[in-house]
């Protein structure tokens, strides 16, 4: 048995004492919910018909603070307690490999493959291909089964998109994937004829028109020497980054000390970047770690 | 018709949206393209999807190394599918009782929020929040002020990383008014305001001009890598 | 002694981390905060605008991003309440529609008169990134002919008349990257000059710098921005002061400062170890 496992082995008998002795003393972990009865109205007859019986109800389970628990109508909710239970355990999974690579974390990413896949299909099922695809292709029969609330009558132009959908998913298929490249093709044609213009309206042209701004600054008569410094420098700077990118000539003489200038202005850049993708990424440890000490061990 | 379709497709819906923002008589053209667009991109997903679980049925099939986990993969795949899809737990739209199958997929309480909130959120979170550990570790081994520019980037973000908490009051706040311009919150303005906006405005011109000539390339056909290579089916 | 720094196990920085970040947190230590110009800026953008206004919430983000960014986007949405501000909610995230239903949640709980369908509306998530945008601007009902409980919009007061998003008086959005801030400015806020604030990720916030003020009134960088917020709004609204959940941002600034000075902290040592390897001549 190698230092490695000793340690985790201590490490994890030590974790495990520690939540047993913790669960019996304050039942850390639990998640309490508030019971809400729905009761729906029927709907008003039509006239001349017999008022319909209301339909049957339900229970809804409302998110209830820690604080409220024993108060009536709140309840410890079994899926949900077991629910934080199994996150904290997969958020150590992850952060398991920290340590190193080892079976815990690959089941824990490949959980979050399978899961992430699922989850996109599932949404892009019930909203574009539900509600805006067949919502419009066919609304009577949405109307009786998914879409009750859906107003508005059928358009027959949605049925391009419903056939260049069936020509992508044949990209699926052993033979004939080729025909997936025509709503590709409508697909790469649509951005970048979006992005063509977006782009250089508003990353171009106003860019440029922003940055044209008076080097000298006068407020009230007088010379304003913040403001200008300012304009100075962001003009000197914008103008020096893009003397840097332009490498269709040679960075000597005049361009040579311009893209020297540029690159020092684009470190400044860089290196608040990096201060910023720092504060963000602690920002996320910080969240996890409020989550495992106060969902999962109410330890604040 | 393989190849040169797809071209005169991608050509008419670029320059169609091109149009529409110029012609007030083609934006209803460029509208209904962005519809089709949408749908489209909900069903790049199933695809998505579909490819996930033929690449690691391939994985299983083959007997490759780790097989095991693209079991689990697809395990969390199918049952994250059917319970969404089945709208597990999930209740009638309180204004549709009638209707069985109108509720919200990912109703708070149903199947496919306890698998949301209690097995993606987590995951997701905690695979992200890993990078602070990683960034600190790169901090340590490769951020060296080896030369002026590394000199440059390293003191920004130290000024940065001070300015942006309440370090940067704490050591200068109570500097005199005369050297007011040295609070490190005021500097870290400053690089925000002026030395960043500069560099990143240099860059967004930058890539802005890249995309509006790429966008060309595509719809002139001059750049066709996105059909792929004649071999395939 | 040189040899144990230069060749440092890795996970000795994991620890340093793991407890400058856990152990503020344990302690609940707390910091005052001075908002910046930047946070000023978007804080009057919302403050500012007339009681009533329509507000466009587009919060593009996920769960990956929402300890950044979850305390930004409560901070804006108690504050169009308080200000008394109608709202729309969508998100371009597959991810973000739960994160839409943290921030209802706070209307709910926390306004319980705001009505429903009258002062809010959840539309929840289409597809399209980008492409969703193109269409909003210019006809809503078109991708948004329901609302997430199925509601069609044409029902709703808030939404009845409203023929697309160019109509909003503000435009908030939380972005965590693409679709997010950078294509709701290109698509909606500067070809239709709708007064747009944003709040993002530390990573994204510099970029957009450039369209500010022309393209974009103001940008919340990070969690820091999100807790300057926070202050302003427990200055402009003390009701707030007693609100725990209202001070996520301020609580998380503890963990932030101690990390942050961890960092420098690996920086300066890093380098003393390459200049002390130079000395010793070593190249690495």
């Amino acid at each position: 048995m190698n230092r490695a496992t000793v340690i985790w082995g201590m490490l994890l008998i030590a974790g495990a004492a520690y939540l047993l002795v913790r669960v019996q003393s304050v039942g850390n972990g639990r998640v309490y919910v508030q019971r809400v009865e729905v009761q729906p109205q029927a709907a008003p007859p039509a006239e001349g018909e017999a008022p319909a019986a209301a339909p049957a109800g339900w229970v809804r389970y409302e998110p209830a603070l820690r604080s409220s628990a024993g108060e009536e109508d709140i309840e410890v909710s079994i899926p949900r307690t077991v629910g934080v239970w199994l996150a904290a355990l997969l958020t150590l999974c992850i952060l398991s490999f920290l340590w190193g690579d080892n079976p815990f974390y690959k089941l824990a990413e490949s959980v979050f493959v399978g899961a992430s896949a699922g989850y996109a299909m599932v949404v892009g099922f019930w909203t574009g291909i539900v509600q805006n695809l067949f919502g419009k292709l066919f609304p009577e029969l949405m109307r009786a089964s998914f879409l009750p609330g859906q107003e508005g009558e059928g358009s027959l132009v949605y049925i391009v998109p419903l056939v260049l959908s069936v020509m992508m998913l044949m990209r699926l298929s052993p033979v004939g994937g080729w025909i997936s490249r025509w709503p590709l093709a409508f697909f790469i044609g649509a951005t970048a004829g979006i992005r063509l213009v977006s782009y250089f309206k508003s990353d171009f042209l106003l860019q440029i028109e922003s940055s044209i701004v008076p080097l000298i600054v006068m407020t009230d008569g007088g010379l304003n020497w913040q403001e200008s410094l300012k304009n100075i420098t962001v003009t000197v700077g914008v103008l020096s980054c893009l003397v840097y990118f332009f490498f269709s000539v040679e960075h000597r003489g005049a361009a040579g000390v311009a893209s020297r200038l540029g690159i020092w202005f684009l470190m400044i850049t860089f290196g608040a970047g990096f201060g910023y993708t720092v504060m963000g990424r602690i920002a996320l440890i910080a969240e996890r770690l409020q989550f495992l000490f106060s969902d999962w061990l109410w330890l604040i | 018709m393989k190849r040169t379709v797809p071209l005169f497709i991608a050509a008419i819906t670029g320059f169609v949206l091109i149009a529409a923002d110029f012609v007030p008589y083609t934006q209803s053209w460029g509208d209904t393209a962005m519809i089709w667009f949408d749908i489209l991109a909900a069903v790049a997903f199933i695809l998505g999807g579909a490819n996930l679980l033929r690449m690691h049925l391939q994985k299983i099939s083959d007997v490759r190394p780790g097989w095991g986990y693209s079991v689990v993969t697809i395990l969390a795949f199918l049952v994250t599918l059917v319970v969404g899809l089945g709208k597990f737990g999930v209740h009638p739209a309180e204004d549709f009782p009638n209707h069985p199958w109108s509720g919200d997929y990912i109703a708070h309480g149903g199947g496919f929020w306890w698998i949301y909130e209690y097995v993606y959120l987590p995951l997701a979170a905690t695979m992200f929040a890993m990078l602070a550990f990683y960034i600190a570790s790169a901090a340590y081994r490769a951020f060296r002020a080896k030369n002026t520019e590394a000199t440059i980037l390293l003191a920004t973000a130290f000024i940065v990383l001070l300015g942006r908490t309440y370090a940067g009051v704490y050591l200068t706040g109570n500097l005199p008014e005369s050297l007011a311009w040295l609070k490190l919150n005021y500097l870290t303005d400053v690089i925000m305001n002026v030395f960043n906006l500069a560099g990143n405005r240099a860059i967004t011109i930058g890539i802005g001009l890249g995309v509006v000539a790429l966008s060309l390339k595509v719809l002139l056909g001059v750049d066709r890598s996105y059909l792929g290579s004649d071999r395939e089916a | 002694m040189y040899e144990f720094f230069a060749h440092l196990d890795r996970r000795w920085i994991f620890l340093l981390m793991l407890l400058a970040v856990a152990v503020p947190l344990l302690q609940g230590v707390r910091f005052p905060e001075e908002p910046s110009d930047m946070v000023r800026n978007v804080y009057a953008a919302m403050d500012e605008s007339s009681r009533g206004s329509l507000v466009l919430m587009a919060f593009d983000y996920d769960p990956a991003s929402q300890g950044e960014l979850q305390p930004m986007a409560a901070a804006f949405t108690r504050h169009a309440a308080l200000r008394g501000h109608r709202m729309i909610f969508l998100t371009l995230w597959p991810q973000g529609v739960p994160m839409l239903r943290r921030n209802i949640d706070i209307l709910k709980t926390e306004f319980p008169d705001y009505v429903y369908g009258e002062d809010y509306v959840n539309l929840g998530y289409r597809p399209g990134a980008e492409g969703v945008i193109k269409v909003v601007v210019s006809d809503l009902k078109e991708l948004y002919a329901s609302d997430v409980s199925g509601t069609s919009v044409s029902q709703l007061p808030l939404t009845r008349d409203l023929k697309n998003i160019q109509q909003v008086d503000l435009l908030v959005n939380i972005s965590a990257g693409t679709p997010g801030a950078k294509e709701w400015v290109q698509y909606a806020a500067t070809p239709y000059r709708i007064p747009m604030v944003a709040g993002t990720t530390g990573v994204g916030a510099p970029a957009l710098y450039p369209y500010i003020p022309q393209q974009l009134v103001g940008v919340l960088g990070a969690i820091k921005a999100a807790a300057e917020y926070e202050q302003l709004l427990i200055g402009g609204y003390p009701v707030l002061a007693e609100n725990i959940q209202a001070q996520e941002g301020l609580k998380r600034m503890g963990p932030q400062l101690v990390a942050h000075l961890l960092m420098i902290v690996l920086i300066i040592a890093g380098n003393i170890v390459y200049f002390a390897g130079r000395r010793r001549g070593v190249t690495r």
